[in-house]
């Protein structure tokens, strides 16, 4: 990195769209604050005290329409650009935030003060996340403590990571190299120090970086293990006598509820049913189920939404 | 206005006035007049500016190298949430209201006192109170929680003193919402014969503005540091999803207060800067009925655009949208403001005093920290820029740079007024510059590290951005002999600045009509306002 950064690199493909955000507000802005300079510095020499200028206004009436006039057109011509811009922000924003249906999911779960990973074939980091070029992820994150953020600044994003939900973030980066990755919500001490790096790699490393960890068992794997563990099977398994929702096929579907609404089970659905089993309880079922809150730690609950994940195909596609 | 409020017949040399009427400690302690009260906030705010910025002035040495060396990174917390704690809610919210309001509103409305006096004294002795409470919480062990205090950090995770420092802002509140209280009655009620709304100065319709502000948002303040009081203190669910809680829901309701908070700091601002920049133009403020909608409209605005500092917590898209969308709106009559005041220098007859050379600072930093406003509201843009050091650098450009030059400059506005003193005139226009040129070098740099995305609260950072953080820092020692040179020859001047007289800038409001100081009680007759506000192009004089 050179001496005297100006400009960050850009490695996503969200980068191009914001950074062309960023420049156009600097070229308006820029114009706008420039004009200003100029006239204030200009009438203040040609208007200073004794100067010979001239200040004779035209009559009142006219005086005042004129001003009337000039009044609203500095109104109406910021605002027309506002919203100009407000609409191409906004657009720029939704691309940005909306999912893509292939994308990668790679698990975050934040905590004072690391970033712990987890990929769906089973390699876990610490600080660190490999990614693979020109390929959409999406980081499924939550908290096990306080807020957090995380932020990519090379890709140009950043989500808050929050205790008790997921919320997403996703991105296709399109430049091999190591960026930093840092936590944007202050957590307390160690907060400057919540810091790792994303390392684009190109497909063929990315499946040997993988490859290296093939014999480690796969998220879907432990959370099947877990599952069983805690009796869950009991009850959703095929051969369970129980009269319970069964999760073949279930992920991405809409689960019209007892209550008459529909919920699309997502990550954040699933979650909710396994701590929160009487919230949204499916049409057709008892509220029955105990919760599991407290027995669980945040990755093992992810590792069983793999788990359900892999037992149904669909991945929906999540606008946060 | 008025000129006809000194009676020829009066002896002007040998008054009587607010400052000679006693000088005992009950005289100042238990005064009920709302100049001295004013001066009580002077003396208290200056005290409280020195702690949080001696509070700035370490993060500033600590951030010169990459790696915290100074101060360890648990002081450092404490450092920057002392920093905002004190500037926030015990300097910016009362600078203008509390010192330069208390005094003028009664003056130029031409009122003998504000409304309620009592009720005036009472508030300040909460804030004195509140402040007290504080600055010994953040000095006995501190809060580390910075002076947003996001749940659950701040309710079931910091260690810190986090409780009594919202104690002491909850206390300090009561403060703002009396004084709120106090000013609106004055406006409505004890304005002089002839002073109808469309005659009011600027001044005086910012101050009613952010009165408005004061009684409507800080009471969500006050409630939300309470839900988190009871939430640390026993454990009840509000906030922490580990109890129940929802985290966003302490975000809404902090923004709820702390969006229309900033403009509690600036709206004072812009009223000051509209008297100065008219008087030394001796030109009425261009398109003054619009400025007085644009003032109100950002009072009302501001209170429907908190949600665009949540745009990445975790609030829906569709939230965001209708935020950003707000923003931009709000910002509408900000630029019309900006506008206003460089065309009220068409056709004017400009003078350079010290008080015009920080009216001029203030535009431009304000210009400055509203563009970049824009760049924070943009949906996409943001998620780049939130909590980085740009938006460090945008928030201290309005909240520091704009309200603090606008502060200064209306305390040498009015200091004649005030004292009965002139300030010294080469040092005030040398600090006025230096401000400016030390406020810049300190703040600019910011936006170049928020875009690279440098995070803020951040003691250890990455080498790259070592470059910007030195020019950053050297500025702020510009910017130390700015805010404190002030300091010593307005001190000086009491003793040895030549006699003011009732009117040296030849300026029109009704505070100027009366004589420096001011009797105590304000007027000798009731002033009859036979004139708009500004009537400055009525003289023929100049030319």
């Amino acid at each position: 990195m050179d001496a005297l950064p100006f400009f960050p690199v850009r490695a996503s493909t969200i980068g191009g769209p914001i950074d062309d955000l960023y420049f156009a507000w600097l070229i308006l802005s820029g114009v706008v604050a420039l004009a200003v300079a100029v006239l204030i510095v200009w009438f203040a020499i040609r208007y200073r005290r004794g100067s010979p200028a001239s200040r004779a206004i035209a009559d009142a009436a006219t005086h005042a329409r004129t001003m009337h006039h000039i009044e609203i057109t500095w109104t109406i011509v910021p605002m027309a650009l506002f919203l100009g811009m407000f609409v191409w922000s906004a657009e720029v924003y939704y691309d940005a935030v909306r999912v893509p249906k292939d994308a990668l999911p790679i698990y975050v779960v934040a905590k004072q003060w690391m970033w712990h990973a987890e990929h769906p074939a089973g390699e876990r980091e610490i600080n660190e996340l490999h990614v693979p070029l020109n390929r959409p992820v999406v980081l499924v994150m939550t908290s096990q403590d306080v807020i957090h953020s995380l932020s990519i600044p090379d890709f140009r994003i950043k989500q808050d990571v929050l205790p008790g939900r997921y919320t997403t973030l996703s991105f296709t980066a399109n430049r091999p190299g190591e960026y930093r990755l840092y936590c944007t919500q202050f957590c307390g001490t160690s907060h400057s120090n919540m810091v790792g790096r994303v390392l684009v790699m190109e497909p063929v490393a990315y499946e040997e970086w993988l490859s290296a960890h093939a014999n480690v068992p796969t998220m879907a794997s432990r959370g099947e293990r877990r599952y069983r563990e805690l009796g869950c099977d009991g009850c959703h398994g095929a051969q369970a006598a129980v009269h319970a929702p069964k999760l073949e096929g279930l992920f991405g579907r809409p689960v019209p509820l007892r209550d008459g609404r529909t919920v699309l089970a997502d990550e954040r659905f699933i979650r909710a049913a396994v701590l929160l089993p009487n919230q949204d309880v499916p049409a057709g079922y008892e509220a029955s189920m105990p919760s599991f809150r407290g027995q669980i730690g945040e990755e093992e609950l992810l590792e069983i939404i793999e788990y359900v994940k892999s037992k149904g195909n669909a991945t929906p596609e999540v606008l946060p | 206005m008025n000129s006809a409020v000194i009676g020829a017949n009066e002896n002007i040399a040998s008054h009587e006035n607010y400052l000679s009427s006693g000088w005992n400690w009950r005289s100042w302690l238990l005064t009920l007049d709302h100049k001295r009260i004013g001066i009580l906030y002077v003396v208290s705010i200056t005290l409280l500016f020195g702690i949080g910025g001696a509070a700035a002035a370490l993060i500033r040495l600590d951030l010169l190298t990459p790696h915290s060396q100074l101060v360890s990174i648990e002081t450092y917390n404490k450092l920057f949430t002392m920093h905002g704690v004190i500037m926030v809610w015990f300097f910016l919210i009362p600078s203008i209201p509390a010192t330069l309001g208390n005094f003028l509103i009664p003056m130029m409305v031409g009122a003998r006192d504000l409304a309620f006096p009592r009720l005036n004294l009472l508030s300040w002795y909460l804030f004195v109170f509140g402040a007290l409470f504080t600055i010994y919480a953040l000095l006995s062990g501190g809060d580390d929680t910075g002076w947003t205090m996001y749940a659950p950090y701040s309710t079931s995770f910091s260690t810190s003193h986090v409780f009594a420092v919202a104690t002491g802002v909850f206390i300090a509140g009561f403060s703002s919402i009396l004084t709120g209280l106090n000013f609106i009655v004055t406006v409505h009620e004890m304005r002089a014969p002839g002073m109808t709304w469309f005659r009011l100065p600027l001044f005086i319709w910012a101050m009613y503005a952010t009165s408005l502000i004061l009684v409507l948002a800080t009471p969500v303040l006050a409630m939300t540091l309470m839900l988190m009081g009871i939430e640390r203190t026993f454990g009840i669910g509000v906030f922490d999803p580990g109890l129940g809680g929802d985290p966003l829901l302490f975000q809404h309701l902090f923004w709820f207060y702390s969006h229309p908070a900033v403009y509690i700091m600036v709206v004072p601002a812009m009223g000051v800067a509209s008297e100065i920049i008219s008087c030394f133009c001796r030109n009425p403020v261009f398109g003054y009925r619009f400025m007085a909608y644009a003032i109100l409209a950002i009072a009302a605005f501001g209170f429907v655009v908190w949600g665009h500092h949540m745009f990445v917590s975790g609030q829906s898209a569709y939230a965001g949208t209708v935020f950003s969308l707000l923003t931009f709106l709000v910002s509408v009559p900000s630029a019309i403001k900006v506008f206003n005041w460089t065309a009220t220098l068409y056709k004017a007859h400009v003078s350079f005093e010290a008080p015009m050379l920080y009216a001029l600072g203030f535009v431009g930093l304000f210009t400055i920290g509203g563009l970049t406003g824009l760049f924070l509201a943009s949906l996409g843009l943001d998620e780049q820029l939130h909590d980085t050091y740009f938006v460090v650098a945008h928030f201290h450009y309005i909240m520091v740079g704009a309200a603090v030059m606008a502060f200064f400059g209306g305390i040498h506005f009015w200091w004649p007024k005030i004292t009965g003193r002139m300030y010294p005139e080469g040092w005030a226009r040398f600090c006025a510059i230096l401000t400016f040129i030390g406020f810049n070098l300190t703040f600019f740099p910011q936006f170049i590290l928020g875009y690279l995305g440098m995070p803020r609260r951040y003691p250890d950072y990455p080498p790259e951005f070592q470059v910007w953080n030195v020019l950053s820092s050297a500025g702020s020692s510009l910017l130390v002999f700015g805010y404190v040179l002030p300091l010593a020859y307005l001190l000086w001047s009491l003793k040895y600045g030549a006699k003011a007289p009732a009117n040296p800038w030849d300026a029109k409001g009704l505070e100027w009509q009366t004589e420096s100081p001011p009797p105590t009680e304000n007027f000798h007759t009731t002033p009859i306002v036979t004139e708009e506000a500004y009537a400055y192009r009525t003289e023929s004089a100049h030319g």
